[in-house]
């Protein structure tokens, strides 16, 4: 079964979604103009903005790595189980920065 | 119509050139009677391969000008215009034997890796199995069936030039049609064969297997629908 190919089109499949928000929003947000302050004003305690923020985070940690995977495959020798390993702490540093930051501005 | 083609011909293997020769241009000469006139009148030692002349055999393809095309159902008069010089390579992707002919053994190998032939099963079936014409799985086998293993759709594959594990449009191809075969029993071999990493997934749909076959089939469309098929593998 492959897994990674049904999980890159499974997130993408969200991150289509997520991103045209993400997007969005900071058009609308910053129309006037937008300082930190009043960023955080609004994400504080805000729960529905951390589930969204945390779904896209678990997404791209998941999206990116397989793709930077396949580009890697096709365009270096690089293969096996050395790339998958690198591959795999990459996604956990994406995980982590995401998160991290989801965390951050919600608390 | 200029009376005279100039035709570039390469000689050697994957280390060579070109050599310049000139022949009668004549009305309706396709790309392989020019190969054919010049091995017969200009030079014996040019290799290339051909067999039917009909566009059947699907052993004549080569390169022209730029091109991956069937030089035997090639008509000088598509690929030259007025006083252009016709240039003939071997196939791309493909390993040059020598001058036009290549080595094919690579590119049917894969076709062996897909599982590209009918598995009739350990017994064999008890009645004659009824494949109704407008059936959806019957209608996807018979848009890929009429492949004639060219190599055209594999040398035009760009993923193929920098994978060369990448199984390529013409075996994913003939596992489609088999997919799509009710009668067949050998479908979970198949279905792990073509789920790899060099699988349909690395395809790209860059398309130009689906612009250059010769016989108008869309391998990219083969491909799209294993992938697509592979969800449903998947959830099982």
């Amino acid at each position: 079964m492959p897994i990674l190919f049904i999980a890159q089109r499974a997130t993408a499949f969200v991150l289509a979604f997520a991103v045209a928000v993400h997007l969005a929003t900071i058009l609308y947000a910053v129309r006037g103009g937008l300082t930190a302050a009043e960023i955080l004003a609004r994400t504080h305690g805000n729960v529905a903005f951390a589930l969204f923020y945390g779904v896209f985070v678990v997404a791209v940690a998941i999206h990116a790595p397989i793709g930077l995977r396949n580009v890697l495959r096709e365009w270096t020798p690089w293969r096996g189980r050395s790339l998958d390993v690198v591959l795999l702490l990459f996604s956990l540093l994406l995980l982590a920065l995401g998160l991290r930051a989801v965390i951050a501005v919600y608390s | 119509m200029s009376e005279v083609l100039g035709v570039d011909v390469w000689r050697g293997a994957e280390q060579g050139a070109f050599q310049a020769f000139a022949i009668p241009r004549r009305q309706h000469q396709t790309v392989l009677d020019v190969v054919t006139e010049i091995q017969r009148e200009h030079d014996s030692t040019l290799s290339y391969r051909f067999a039917c002349r009909v566009g059947m055999c699907g052993s004549c393809a080569m390169v022209v000008n730029g091109r991956p095309r069937w030089t035997c159902r090639t008509r000088v008069n598509e690929v030259v215009k007025g006083g252009e010089r016709l240039r003939l390579e071997p196939l791309r992707n493909f390993t040059v034997v020598k001058d036009l002919a290549v080595e094919m053994t690579g590119f049917f190998d894969k076709w062996k890796q897909v599982h590209g032939y009918f598995e009739p099963g350990a017994q064999p079936a008890k009645d004659f199995a009824v494949v109704p014409p407008q059936t959806k799985e019957r209608k996807f086998a018979d848009a890929g069936i009429e492949c004639i293993g060219c190599g055209v759709c594999y040398s035009a594959c760009d993923v193929v030039a920098w994978d060369e594990d990448y199984l390529g449009p013409a075996a994913l191809n003939r596992a489609w049609t088999l997919v799509n075969d009710v009668r067949d029993r050998g479908q979970a071999a198949r279905r792990n064969a073509v789920s790899g990493s060099d699988g349909c997934q690395a395809c790209h749909t860059h398309m130009s297997c689906t612009r250059f076959c010769p016989k108008g089939i869309e391998p990219t469309y083969a491909i799209a629908g294993l992938k697509r098929a592979m969800f449903g593998w998947g959830a099982r």
